[in-house]
């Protein structure tokens, strides 16, 4: 050896701001680690950017041309923030797969067995689930300039309505966290699909709560990822459903609150079944 | 007993853990001497990992105590874990980063600098054998290969103890000399181990002290030799033409052997302990000759892990564990 080895008492800390700049510190690790993985797997980083565009086109260019938008709108314009939002919503499997994975390969209780900031392993992972869907939230805008969506309601309600969308991830970000480290098992994914898919479906990204079956239609119309729809459809100024229930009225206030009501359920659960972990 | 922190590099007393209707931990006490390695032997479900995760912070205790490089896991979990390396059953690292990406990202979560992390991996990696294929990804590795990446992950900080859970599970043989090769020269350097295994071959070879676990406790502790002698040393094995030759085959090999014969007539098996190996074997083929009794068989292996807790504890283990146990004497 070169060196001599590092020893304990060198990188101990020695105070609280000492703790808070590891705290950072060790989350921006964790981090870095998952941009090294989009580094090291470039395919898998382009399919998961890309397979939300080929929804895009599929609906778009498959289904769009039998479909009749409420007011003569334009399809391409309508059938955006529900693209938006679906793919928001389909981030919760990344997560959870992530997290999932590491729990059952040990990875965690490693973590756990370092002196790093025990909040950093669950910060680090979120900094970095954001910076996937901003990424993937960015080729979706792109791809929607590209067939001719358009926001019509300057570039405040735009910038707004990618805050709305950006926190529903957040929010669900933490429900696959919470379920990542429940489930413990990264097979576990397609049951989380089967949950996921129809939250992603029962909603008004493609149809009309008010030409469902009257139950069905009430449950779209609560749905959280439809407040997020109506809400970024009225913030860019897209055509939407409208809507008579106080759901469908409130869409921007809804927007809000299903996202804050999830994170204080669920940002608790998460925090709970970590400590969870040591006993 | 008060704890004895001076000479001991790990002390646990009176540890319970309860998970449900079982204690997987039912009152477990070990002192390891500091520099020294002890073996944990026992079989699935004794209780080995669950007093491991217990003592590298990993598990709260219901009751009982224990301190490992002289910090108390629960109260001063946070500066014990800068003294403690863990290598698990499973090697715990990111399969898609590379060797030294791995090594780097668990540095600096030992707070290294970026720079002191990137040294240290490469010296880790040197010093494991891996400097030629620190750039690939882990999921390229082999089974040894991961696992002395792993063992180098519980190494960059130097810790004083170091806990090796199973760490050779999985492993074929080869890679099972790896780690046993790396693992004896980190003990030459003076490090505290503490190693859990099934494998009483691994125990013999590595541990100066083991204590064979079982129902959540330590039931007996000595030197491998101590232990061996305990439970009648290696043991002559005899495949019968006849199965009904047993009964006098049984009687000579008594004689001879001076030990308790046992015999399956399924097999036409007949076996005892013996104490001088060689001499043991010349001495039964000689007697069965001499009777004319035909073997068809006879092997001179160690006890498996079945058969020490026969004797140890009057009880089998679990199947499973007795089966893997007779492969690893059979490898």
């Amino acid at each position: 050896m070169t060196t001599a080895s590092p020893a304990a008492r060198e990188v101990a800390p020695r105070g609280g701001p000492d703790r808070l700049r590891w705290a950072l510190s060790d989350a921006w690790v964790i981090t870095h680690r998952d941009l090294s993985h989009w580094a090291r797997r470039p395919a898998q980083l382009v399919v998961g950017l890309l397979f939300p565009v080929m929804m895009v086109l599929m609906f778009a260019f498959l289904f769009g041309g039998g479909m009749v938008i409420p007011g003569g709108g334009d399809y391409r314009e309508f059938l955006m923030p529900g693209m938006f939002a679906m793919t928001m919503v389909f981030g919760i499997e990344t997560t959870f797969t992530a997290v999932s994975t590491d729990a059952t390969r040990g990875v965690t209780d490693r973590f756990r067995s370092l002196p790093m900031a025990s909040s950093a392993v669950v910060a680090g992972r979120s900094a970095a689930d954001m910076l996937n869907s901003v990424a993937g939230l960015a080729v979706m805008i792109a791809c929607g300039l590209a067939i001719g969506w358009r926001w019509h309601e300057g570039p405040g309600a735009a910038l707004a309505a990618v805050g709305l969308l950006l926190l529903l991830r957040f929010a669900l970000l933490w429900i696959g966290i919470y379920l990542g480290l429940a489930i413990k098992s990264p097979e576990a994914v397609m049951a989380v699909q089967i949950l996921v898919w129809p939250l992603g479906f029962l909603s008004n990204t493609f149809a009309s709560p008010a030409t469902m079956p009257g139950w069905l239609g009430a449950v779209a119309e609560w749905n959280p990822l439809s407040a997020t729809v109506a809400a970024t459809r009225q913030l860019f100024g897209n055509p939407g459903w409208g809507g008579d229930s106080w759901a469908a009225q409130h869409a921007p206030l809804m927007a809000l609150a299903w996202p804050l009501l999830i994170l204080v359920i669920f940002f608790p659960l998460s925090v709970r079944r970590y400590r969870r972990l040591s006993r | 007993m008060p704890v004895d922190s001076t000479g001991h590099a790990i002390v646990a007393e009176g540890l319970r853990k309860r998970y449900g209707g079982t204690e997987a931990l039912a009152g477990f006490d070990l002192a390891v001497p500091k520099g020294t390695v002890c073996g944990l032997l026992g079989p699935n479900g004794a209780g080995k990992t669950t007093a491991v995760r217990v003592l590298t912070t990993l598990l709260r205790p219901d009751a009982g105590r224990a301190e490992v490089a002289g910090f108390d896991v629960v109260r001063q979990a946070a500066r014990a874990r800068y003294h403690v390396g863990l290598v698990g059953q499973h090697a715990a690292l990111d399969e898609v980063l590379s060797g030294r990406q791995n090594l780097v990202m668990f540095g600096r979560l030992y707070h290294l600098g970026l720079a002191r992390a990137r040294r240290r991996a490469d010296e880790l990696l040197e010093r494991f054998g891996l400097a030629d294929t620190g750039a690939k990804p882990v999921k390229q590795y082999s089974g040894g290969m991961r696992r002395r990446l792993d063992l180098a992950a519980g190494l960059i900080l130097a810790p004083s103890v170091l806990f090796l859970d199973e760490p050779t599970t999985g492993l074929d043989p080869r890679g099972r000399n790896e780690v046993w090769e790396a693992v004896g020269s980190l003990v030459a350097a003076g490090t505290t181990v503490l190693l859990t295994t099934q494998y009483l071959e691994e125990a013999d070879r590595l541990a100066a002290k083991i204590c064979v676990v079982d129902s959540g406790r330590v039931i007996a502790e000595g030197t491998p030799g101590e232990l061996k002698g305990a439970i009648g040393g290696d043991r002559v094995d005899v495949v019968l033409r006849a199965a009904d030759e047993i009964p006098a085959a049984m009687a000579i090999i008594g004689r001879v052997t001076g030990g308790e014969p046992e015999s399956d007539p399924d097999t036409r098996r007949v076996g005892a302990p013996v104490r001088e190996r060689v001499a043991a074997l010349t001495e039964v083929v000689r007697a069965l000759d001499e009777a004319g009794i035909v073997a068809e068989d006879i092997t001179l292996r160690r006890p498996s892990l079945d058969e020490v807790f026969l004797r140890l504890t009057g009880h089998r283990t679990d199947e499973r564990a007795g089966e893997r146990a007779a492969e690893e004497v059979a490898a």
